[in-house]
C-alpha cells in the first residue's frame, strides 16, 4: 500500500502546517492583546479612582485635586456634534453620487484614488489647512465651528469610502428589480439602495467619529485653548427663537488637549487627572464602537444575509 | 357617475388600449402585442444580437429557447431596457409595442417609460427587504397610485392573479423573506402584475426553484395569459413545450427559427432547431 502511505503523509504534513500557522497566529494575537491590555490597565489603575462627580463638573484649575474636565467634555461633545452634522451627510452624499450617479470613467477613477489617499493624509496637515483657510482666510477664529469643520474634513474620506463600499455591496438583483419596476434613480437610491446599505454606512460613520474624538493634532494646530474656565453659551434659551448658535463661535478645548496639557505638567496629581481623562475618552470611544456593532446587528435583522 | 362620463371613460379606455376592448377578446390570432424588427444589440464592441425579427402575440406565452450564451436573456432584457443600467451598450432596430407603437429601444424613449409599460421577473427571486404588502404595492407607489383603497384592491388582485393570496392574506405585513423560494418568486410576479403591464417578461423564472414550485408557476402562467402577454426565457425545453404557444429558438445571437411551439418541437424547418430540440447539441 505505497499509495496509501504517501497520501497519509500528505495529510500529516497538512496537519503540521495548519498547526504551525495556528500557533503563530495565537502568539501574535497574544502580544497585540497584551500590549493593549497593559495600556488600558495602566490607565485604569492610574485614573479610575480619580473619576467622580467633581472631576466631571469642575473647570481646570492650578491645583490638580480641584481640576476637572467640564469644559473639555462639553467641548468634545459640541465639536463631535458639529463634525457628525457636517461629515455624515456630506460623506454619504458624495459616496452615493460617486457610486450611483457619476459616470464611470478616468475622472471618477481619479477621484476614487484621491479620496482613498485623503484617508491616509496625516491629521496635522488638515490642521494646517484649517489654520490657513478657516481661521485666517475666512477669519472664523479658533471656535467650536472650526474644530468641528476640521475634524469633519478629516473623517470625510472615511465616510465616503464606507458609503461607497456599502452601496457597492447591495446585490445587483435588488437594483435591477427596482429599476425594472419603473423606479427612477432617486427612487432606487432612496427606497432600496440606501436602506440596504445603511448598516455599512452607519458603521463607517461611527468609526470615523470615534477616530475624530481622539484627534489632538489638528485641534492644537488651529490653536484651540488649553485652559478654558467657562462653557460655551447654551444652545437652548428661554426666549424665542429658543435656539442659540453663539456656541459655534465660542473658544473651546477638547478632552485629548486637556489630557496632553496635563501630562506636560510636573505635578504627579495632574498625571492622574490625565489618566482619568484617558479612561473617559477610551470609554466614549468604546461606547461609540459598541453602538456601531449594535446598529449593524439590529439593522441587518430585516435583511437577507 | 353620469352616463356621459361613463361613456367618456369607456372611450378613453378603448382608445388607450384597443386590444383590450370587447371586440378583440374574441379570438383574433393576428393581434400583435409587440413587433421586433431587425433588433441588434452590442455590449461594447461585442455584438450579442444580429438582427432579430419576430412578433410577440397578444395574450399568448412566447418562449425563447437556446443554448447558454445564445442571446436569449439579452433579447429579453432589451424589452425593458435593463441593459441601460450598465455602460457601453447600444441598440439598433425596433421593438414596437402596441397599441401606441412605441419603439422601446429608440434612444429618445426614456428607459423609465419603457419599464413603466413592461414588467419583468428575474431568474432569482428578489423581493425587496420589505413586507409582502409593500413589495406588491411598490410598483403602484412608483406610478403615483397612493389611494389606500385602490392600492389595497390592486395588491389583492395581483396576489390572487399570482395564486399567492390564500397563502399570504393573513400575513401581509410580514417580511417577504419569510416566504419560501417559490412563494417569493410568485410574489415577484405579483409585484410585476400589480401595475398591469402591457407585457410581462420572465427570465428563467423557475430555474432556482424545485419541481413543485415550478409546476405552480407554470400553472399560474396558464391562467395569467388570459389577461397578460408573456415573454419567457427558459433553458428547460420541456417547460417551453408545456407552457408556450409560440417559441423562438436562438443560437449565437441569431434567431434561428420562430413558430408555433407545436410545429417547432415536432416539425422544425431548420436542421439546427431539430438538433437542439432533440437534444443533439446544447
Amino acid at each position: 500500500m505505497a499509495g496509501g502511505f504517501s497520501e497519509r503523509r500528505i495529510v500529516a504534513t497538512a496537519k503540521v502546517q495548519d498547526l504551525t500557522f495556528a500557533v503563530l497566529g495565537v502568539i501574535v494575537l497574544f502580544f497585540a492583546m497584551a500590549m493593549l491590555a497593559t495600556l488600558v490597565a495602566d490607565l485604569l489603575i492610574d485614573g479610575l479612582g480619580r473619576i467622580n462627580a467633581q472631576f466631571l463638573t469642575d473647570f481646570p484649575s492650578r491645583r490638580p485635586e480641584e481640576a476637572g474636565i467640564l469644559s473639555a467634555w462639553v467641548g468634545t461633545s459640541l465639536v463631535m456634534f458639529v463634525t457628525a452634522l457636517l461629515a455624515i451627510p456630506l460623506g454619504i452624499g458624495a459616496g452615493l453620487y460617486l457610486e450611483e450617479y457619476a459616470a464611470k470613467n478616468w475622472l471618477s477613477d481619479l477621484i476614487e484614488i484621491n479620496v482613498s489617499n485623503l484617508a491616509g493624509v496625516p491629521s496635522i496637515i488638515y490642521g494646517l489647512l484649517a489654520l490657513g483657510f478657516f481661521v485666517y482666510g475666512l477669519g472664523l477664529g479658533q471656535t467650536v465651528l472650526v474644530g468641528g469643520m476640521v475634524l469633519a474634513l478629516l473623517i470625510l474620506p472615511i465616510v465616503v469610502v464606507a458609503t461607497r463600499e456599502a452601496v457597492r455591496a447591495v446585490p445587483s438583483g435588488l437594483r435591477e428589480s427596482a429599476y425594472g419596476l419603473g423606479c427612477n434613480r432617486w427612487q432606487v437610491v432612496w427606497s432600496y439602495v440606501l436602506p440596504s446599505a445603511r448598516p455599512g454606512i452607519l458603521t463607517g460613520a461611527i468609526v470615523g467619529l470615534s477616530r475624530a474624538i481622539g484627534e489632538t493634532a489638528p485641534i492644537i494646530t488651529i490653536g484651540a485653548l488649553t485652559f478654558i474656565a467657562f462653557l460655551p453659551p447654551s444652545p437652548i434659551q428661554a426666549a424665542p427663537p429658543f435656539l442659540n448658535f453663539d456656541w459655534l463661535n465660542s473658544p473651546f478645548t477638547v478632552m485629548p488637549i486637556q489630557m496632553f496639557n496635563w501630562t506636560s505638567r510636573p505635578q504627579a496629581g495632574f498625571h492622574v487627572n490625565a489618566a482619568a481623562t484617558g479612561v473617559l475618552l477610551l470609554g466614549m470611544t468604546l461606547i461609540m464602537n459598541g453602538f456601531a456593532i449594535y446598529l449593524r446587528y439590529h439593522l441587518r435583522k430585516g435583511q437577507r444575509s | 357617475m353620469t352616463d356621459s362620463s361613463r361613456a367618456s371613460t369607456l372611450l378613453r379606455d378603448s382608445s388607450g388600449d384597443p386590444t383590450m376592448t370587447q371586440a378583440s377578446t374574441t379570438e383574433t390570432p393576428a393581434a400583435i402585442r409587440a413587433d421586433v424588427r431587425d433588433l441588434k444589440f452590442w455590449y461594447g464592441k461585442f455584438q450579442a444580437l444580429n438582427g432579430v425579427t419576430m412578433p410577440i402575440h397578444d395574450r399568448k406565452v412566447t418562449a425563447i429557447i437556446g443554448p447558454s450564451g445564445c442571446g436569449k436573456s439579452t433579447l429579453l432584457r432589451c424589452f425593458n431596457r435593463i441593459h441601460d443600467l450598465y455602460p457601453g451598450v447600444r441598440y439598433e432596430g425596433q421593438i414596437n409595442l402596441a397599441p401606441e407603437n412605441i419603439n422601446l429601444v429608440e434612444k429618445g424613449i426614456d428607459p423609465i417609460l419603457v419599464r413603466l409599460l413592461v414588467g419583468m421577473v428575474f431568474q432569482k427571486p428578489n423581493p425587496f427587504p420589505k413586507s409582502i404588502y409593500e413589495n406588491v404595492a411598490a410598483g403602484l407607489y412608483v406610478r403615483g397610485i397612493r389611494n389606500k383603497t385602490e392600492v389595497e384592491g390592486r395588491v389583492e388582485e395581483a396576489l390572487r392573479q399570482a395564486a399567492l393570496w390564500n397563502e399570504v392574506k393573513d400575513r401581509l405585513t410580514k417580511p417577504a423573506f419569510e416566504l419560501s423560494g417559490g412563494q417569493q418568486q410568485r410574489l415577484c410576479i405579483a409585484r410585476a402584475l400589480a401595475p398591469k403591464p402591457k407585457l410581462l417578461l420572465l427570465d428563467e423564472p423557475t430555474s432556482a426553484l424545485d419541481p413543485i414550485a415550478t409546476a405552480k408557476i407554470e400553472e399560474l402562467m396558464d391562467s395569467l395569459v388570459k389577461d397578460v402577454t408573456i415573454l419567457i426565457v427558459t433553458h428547460n425545453l420541456a417547460q417551453a413545450a408545456r407552457i408556450s404557444k409560440f417559441t423562438a429558438f436562438m443560437h449565437m445571437g441569431n434567431l434561428v427559427e420562430f413558430g408555433e411551439t407545436e410545429q417547432l418541437f415536432t416539425n422544425p424547418t431548420v436542421t439546427q432547431t431539430q438538433d437542439y430540440v432533440t437534444g443533439r447539441f446544447g
